[in-house]
């Protein structure tokens, strides 16, 4: 066992863990933030993406002992006082989700992108910034529609992009 | 994942003295392709060695015509880098098509290196531009480092500590990628140098990243597209999957470096 201390949505947390545990498992099994999904489980579909230190990583490819004194936000750390993140709230409104597996990895993923390239997105930079996240059900347009979207509203919120 | 033992060293010489000590080890730098490997059981170390928390093994320096990059510097780190937009651009364009965003967030440039995956991108940077793998223990020429699919000059627990890349007049790196992984199904690397122009080829030879020295003559005596008129690589030496096949991949090879050279001469 190897103890890890790291801070998860603003919140402390020691434990000890195997170390094999993969962050994504450490996040749902031991603090059952389950709003982080497991697609694929190889690298591949995003379904895990959560920010570490303010960038977005597929938690399923780091070891929580790797994220030991490290800052993460999940999916369940965006929201503020009951109200949907500006993404979240764009997603639902553009209909962005149909079965919803891969909506937490495209809202943390679509949030990194702003605070990456800014809040005006054209079409061909969401499409290309979003090549690590897969989606099984919506064909992408309106996720694409969604992150261009929520992209302008966290603009009218500055103090949300800057708390992440 | 089989079961491990986890270190976290915070020097180089205490990574290495980790290493010396345990039998059956691996260092960890991203995980972006040991944690998969682990994963399938195709890897399964007694002992994993963080590399994350070294200080002294990031960052990236120019002095007069040099570049270097600490090893553990993330894909990230280089895209950010004013330094290296300036010195080799094409490294920055390069580093733009490696896999996807959250992948750039955590590989790191001595990861790649020591992979030496046949279809990776920076051993053909390395290649192209001369570079000098700095361990702990040595220097290694990157004509030397790369030998094989998957296959280094690192010895057992020698650890990449920088690369050094001489700055070229001008460079530029072509990539196809496959569509779905993202990696090189060819990429060819070209980087002019006071001394002649250097071409390298990942993702197509079947014993890895490989230099066309007919190309590099032709492109010496003249940099441009039109030089590579007529020349070709042999087909037999290429890779062929069901992703594309030998003669395919040896026609990739010729078109990409015709972009390649285009590319370098525009910019
Ligand atoms: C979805 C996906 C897409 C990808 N697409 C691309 C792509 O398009 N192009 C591309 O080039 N790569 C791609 N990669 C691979 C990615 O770049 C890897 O991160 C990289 O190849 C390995 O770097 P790492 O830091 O993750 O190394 P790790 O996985 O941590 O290590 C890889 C190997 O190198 C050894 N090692 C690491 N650092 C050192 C060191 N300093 N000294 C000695 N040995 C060391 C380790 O022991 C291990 O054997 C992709 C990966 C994924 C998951
Ligand atoms: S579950 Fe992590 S990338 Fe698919
Ligand atoms: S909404 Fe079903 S996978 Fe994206």
């Amino acid at each position: 066992m190897t103890t890890v201390s790291l801070t998860v949505n603003g919140q402390s947390v020691t434990a000890d863990v195997d170390p094999r545990t993969l962050l994504v498992q450490f996040l749902r099994d031991n603090l059952r933030l389950t709003g982080t999904h497991v697609g694929c489980d190889t690298s591949q579909c995003g379904a895990c993406v959560v920010h570490l230190n303010g960038q977005a990583v597929k938690s399923c490819t780091v070891l929580a002992v790797q994220a030991n004194a490290n800052i993460v936000t999940t999916i369940e750390g965006i929201s503020q006082g009951g109200e949907l993140h500006p993404m979240q709230a764009a997603f639902r409104e553009h209909h962005g989700l149909q079965c919803g597996y891969c909506t937490p990895g495209m809202i943390m993923a679509a949030i990194d992108i702003v605070n990456r390239k800014g809040n005006a997105l054209d079409e061909q930079t969401i499409r290309t910034e979003l090549e690590g996240n897969l989606c099984r059900c919506t064909g992408y347009h309106n996720i694409v529609k969604a992150v261009a979207a929520g992209a302008q509203a966290m603009a009218q919120t500055p103090l949300r992009q800057a708390a992440e | 994942m089989y079961a491990f033992e986890y270190h976290r060293p915070t020097s180089v010489s205490e990574a290495a003295k980790l290493a010396g000590q345990a039998d059956d080890m691996k260092f960890i730098a991203g995980g972006h392709t040991l944690l998969p490997t682990m994963k399938m059981r195709l890897a399964g170390p007694a002992n994993l060695i963080d590399l994350g928390q070294i200080a002294e093994l990031r960052g990236i320096t120019r002095s007069g015509d040099t570049l270097t990059i600490g090893a553990m510097t993330r894909y990230v780190e280089v895209l950010n880098s004013a330094e290296v937009r300036d010195a080799i651009p094409a490294l920055v364009e390069m580093t733009e098509l490696v896999g996807d965003p959250h992948v750039r967030h955590r590989g790191t440039i001595g990861g790649s290196i020591a992979n030496n995956d046949p279809s990776a991108d920076y051993p053909a940077a390395c290649l192209a531009l001369n570079a000098t793998i700095v361990t702990d223990r040595r220097k290694i020429a990157a004509d030397d480092f790369f030998q094989g699919i998957f296959t280094t000059a690192l010895d057992e627990g020698e650890i990449i500590t920088q690369v050094s890349f001489p700055i070229p007049s001008q460079a530029a790196y072509a990539k196809f990628r496959h569509p779905a992984s993202r990696y090189a199904l060819v990429g060819v690397f070209v980087a002019k140098h006071t001394d002649g122009v250097r071409v390298a080829v990942t993702g197509a030879g079947s014993n890895g990243v490989f230099r066309v020295a007919e190309m590099e003559d032709a492109l010496s005596r003249n940099f441009a597209a039109d030089a590579l008129n007529g020349i070709s690589v042999a087909e037999d030496e290429m890779n062929g999957d069901i992703h594309a096949d030998a003669a395919y991949r040896a026609h990739l090879v010729g078109v990409m470096a015709r972009r390649a050279v285009q590319a370098a001469t525009l910019g």
